[in-house]
Parts: structure tokens; sequence; C-alpha cells
């Protein structure tokens, strides 16, 4: 690990001046010193926020919905009641994260920030990857990426995002509230997360330079709700596939539909050509719900060792629909 | 004891420690932040230790290791995966290898060296292991026994499959997964008959 300065600004103010100076703010620490130690980020200095005050409340919003503040732990998350209630597939999708002690490090706005699990992107040796250095070619691109992207890869970077509560919180239309030296602004979580470009990796969110995450705000409650983790041990790994719903029905039939798929991208892949054809759909026709969802899985574009993750994925959104239609206990 | 005798520094911590322990499995306060002027201090095990001086890049399991020489947590992978290092930071169960000592002026670690009462008397999920044969090499078995206590005080072993979720952040290559399953199903019990 490179030396490093440590700062503990006192205030969000002070926070966003240091990280628009370079610093890198601190908060659960669970991604940002493994960074450290594989050279993926070497910052002289640290903004320590993870005790900055009043950002780790959560807090009901006016228009029924809620808001988490940034700095709330994963667990602590999804042991509050609101959540409980009336966002099961936040619960489910954070619980399905990581482990117990990680989760009681890790908050909800660093959670979104984490970066691909990708192993070129992580090796400890320098090996081909333009997210770790421009220009250098992507080694996963016709390597070993039997856990990468079927939608929205290009030839510089064929990466996922891993992050299971970011594939939930897009389901639920969560809108990420940042502070920054400019002030402060509001990014849809659909648009948080940035798919590579065709010259090279881009950024890897549309955070800019000094901007804090400070709140997670949630629309109204989705109790219909279900996330669905797919991996190959049934606790603490990474996903092969998942998938969040959230569904309105009116007894049987489904009023509305929002679905994400995660680890397909390199962000969370929500389906909103499928979400239109489902509203109207019976619960119990299969077929028709099978229908509604395949064209979306006609745009996948798999390589060439995960062309499995297409009926995987297409499979998951299914389920999920079949888990919440259950009344799948959170 | 002087700076050039450090034997007896060590034992004297770690009695200090004992003696200090509150009563096993109970979350530790979380203490107020120090005034601005004072000296930041770190509590382990009930002792008050000086932060001053650190290198920021100083984790709390190097810290706990090299330091304060209360190596019951382990260093496996260093990157949060295997969970040898759990201790307690104000109750909560954490890997010490994901955090910074010098960010945690004013707060609480429990150590497995903190668990046992001070006369000795081993906190139930050591006896519990020890009853069940929780363990092989030994290597991941401090971090599995933090983990432990924290899974029961949070009401997360209710059933075997409910332990083995809650419990997935600490590996065991050996293994030993059905014993410490049941050891921990076990001290669950123990504690809320109250042989705590």
């Amino acid at each position: 690990m490179q030396p490093f300065t440590l700062a503990r600004p006192a205030s969000l103010e002070e926070a966003t001046r240091l990280a628009a100076a370079g610093a890198m703010p601190l908060a659960g620490g669970t991604e940002l010193l493994n960074w450290m130690r594989l050279g993926i980020a070497a910052p002289a200095r640290l903004a320590d926020i993870s005790r900055l005050p009043g950002l780790d409340a959560i807090a009901p919003l006016p228009d029924g919905g809620l808001s988490l503040g940034a700095l709330a732990r994963l667990n602590d998350v999804a042991a509050h009641p609101a959540v409980r209630a009336g966002y099961p597939v936040l619960r489910q999708a954070i619980h399905k994260a990581a482990s117990a002690q990680l989760r009681n490090l890790a908050t909800i706005g660093g959670n979104l920030l984490q970066k691909t699990r990708c192993a070129y992107f992580r090796a400890e040796e320098s090996l081909p990857c333009n997210r770790r250095a421009p220009g250098s070619g992507c080694a996963a691109l016709h390597g070993l990426n039997e856990r990468h992207a079927i939608f929205g890869w290009t030839e510089a970077c064929v990466a996922t995002q891993p992050s299971d509560p970011a594939v939930a919180l897009a389901a639920l239309d969560a809108v990420v509230v940042v502070a920054g030296p400019a002030g402060a602004r509001r990014i849809p979580l659909g648009d948080l997360h940035l798919l590579p470009d065709a010259a090279g990796a881009a950024a890897d969110t549309a955070l800019r330079a000094g901007e804090i995450i400070v709140a997670i705000e949630l629309p109204g409650p989705a109790p219909r709700s279900a996330y669905l983790k797919i991996r190959e041990r049934e606790s603490y790994e990474y996903a092969l596939v998942s998938a969040a719903g959230a569904l309105v029905l009116d007894g049987r039939t489904i009023r509305r539909a929002r679905l994400a798929l995660g680890s397909v991208a390199m962000k969370p892949w929500r389906l909103p050509a499928a979400e239109a054809a489902l509203a109207g759909l019976s619960l119990d026709d299969t077929a028709a719900l099978r229908a509604a969802l395949e064209p979306a899985f006609a745009e996948a574009r798999p390589l060439s060792h995960n062309g499995y993750k297409v009926p995987l994925a297409r499979n998951a959104a299914l389920r999920v629909i079949g888990m919440i239609a259950e009344g799948h206990a959170p | 004891m002087t700076p050039m005798d450090p034997a007896p520094l060590r034992r004297d911590l770690v009695r200090a420690a004992s003696l200090a322990a509150l009563a096993p499995a109970l979350p530790v306060a979380a203490q107020p932040a120090a005034a601005p002027a004072a000296a930041p201090t770190l509590r382990v095990n009930g002792a008050v230790h000086d932060l001053a001086g650190l290198d920021p890049r100083t984790t709390l399991l190097d810290w706990l290791r090299e330091r304060l020489d209360l190596t019951g947590a382990k260093k496996g992978c260093n990157e949060g995966a295997c969970g040898a290092c759990t201790v307690l930071l104000d109750g909560r169960r954490v890997n010490a290898c994901l955090v910074l000592a010098a960010t945690l002026d004013g707060r609480s670690v429990t150590t497995v060296e903190g668990l046992a009462r001070a006369d000795g008397t081993l906190h139930p999920v050591q006896q519990a292991f020890i009853d069940h044969d929780a363990f092989q090499c030994g290597y991941c078995t401090p971090g599995q026994v933090v983990s432990a206590v924290a899974c029961i005080t949070e009401g997360h072993a209710g059933s075997e499959a409910e332990i083995r979720e809650w419990m997935s952040g600490n590996l065991c290559r050996c293994a030993a997964y059905p014993q410490i399953t049941a050891a921990v199903q076990d001290a669950a019990a123990r504690m809320a008959r109250g042989e705590a």
C-alpha cells in the first residue's frame, strides 16, 4: 500500500472540498483498502467520512418514499422496519451480498461504487486491462470470460458491475443524491453506472470530481418485490446472474412490472420492453410471461464462455416474478 | 516494567484486558468521540490504548497483532474474504483487516482474548467449540468464535440453516462446518438458558 495521509473532515462541505482536491473518501473501507493493496488506487490522501454526523440516517420522505443515508451500514438498511416492510427486494439483495461482518462495515452509498470483480482487473500482476491501464487491451474479451457481460459491452471492456443492492435499487427506481463542489444534484440509479465506451473503458460512474453520495432515495414502497441471486455457492459468493423484480398486482394480474438483472452488464440491466409487455398478463400464464421476456434476450451478445448466462438470466427474470407471486418471504 | 523488557508488558496488557472484560457477549457501548485536543485512543478488551503517531496504513488487525501482541485475530487473506480476523467493533463483528486503526478514535474493540471471564471461565461459545470438537487446525477458530458470539447476540442462530448463512463469512479450510454449526447451536441454547 502506498503511503497516504488521513484527513478527518468535520463537515460534508469540508469533505467535498478535500475530495475535489484529490482525496479519496473513506467510508466502510471494504473496497478502498483492497484497491490500495492491489494498486487499483493509490491516493495520496484519504478523507475519512465514515463518522460524518447525520449521513447514516434512514428516514421517510414526504412523498411516501424512504431516504437511505449514504453511510448507513448494509445490515442496518436491511434491518430497518421500513425496508423490511416496504422494500423486500432490497432487504434480500443486501442479505445475499458479502458476509455478515462485511455488511457491518460496508455502507449503502459505498456499495454502489464497488468496482468489477473481473479477475484481470483485480490481478496482482500486470495484465491487459483497459480499466487498469488505458490502452492495454482487454484480456477477458477472448480470455476467461464466463462471468462477464452479455449486454452493453465493447471490445474495450466486457466486465460486469457486481453490486447486489444496486440491482434492487435499479428495479426500485432509486435516485442517488450527491453533494459536490458545485452543489447537490440527483442522479437516477440507472444513470449512475456507465457502460464502457468504444475507445477504452469509461469512468465507472457519473460522479464528478469531488462529488460524494449523501443519500439514496426510494420512491413509495414496493411490498411485492423480490431478489433472486444465482451463484455457484449458496452463500458468500458473487452472482453469476441475479434478478430484482417489483410488481404491482390486481389480484393475479400484473398492473406494473419492474425488472433489473445483475452481473450481466457494467450496470444493473433494466428490461423496459419486457416490463411493458408484462403489464396486463396473469401471473398464472407462464407461457405468456415467458413470451413477454423473450425479446429482451434476443439482444444479448454472449462472449466465448458465457452463453449459459442468456437462458440463465431469462429464467431468473421469470423465476423472480414467480417468487413475488408466491409471496416469497424476505 | 521497563521499555527494555517487553515480555511483562505483554502479560500485563493481557491481564488488564481480562480484568476489564465485560460480561461475555454483551455489546460494548460506543464511546463518545474524544475532545479534539485529547490524544486519540482505542479501547481493546476494556483497556485504553493510545493511537497517536500511527502510520495511517496500519489496519486494526496489524495494530492488534503487532502493537498489542493480541495474536488471536489471524491474518488469513488480508482482503476481507476469510473472516479469520473477525473482532467486535462497538459490539458488532467486522473484518479487522479492512479497518484502519487511525480511524477508530474513541471506539471499543473486543477480540477473542477478551471473551473469557476474568477468572478464566470460558465464554459459552468457546466451551461449545471444545465440547463439539469444532476445529481441526484451529487457524480460523478465533474468528469463528468471535463471529459466533455476534451471530448469536444478533439473533441469527435460530436454526442450522440460519447459522450456516450468517456464519458464511468465516471460512474453514479443514471444513469443520458441521461441528462449528453444532457448537453455535449449542452455545445459543446455553446462552438463552442464561448460562453465559
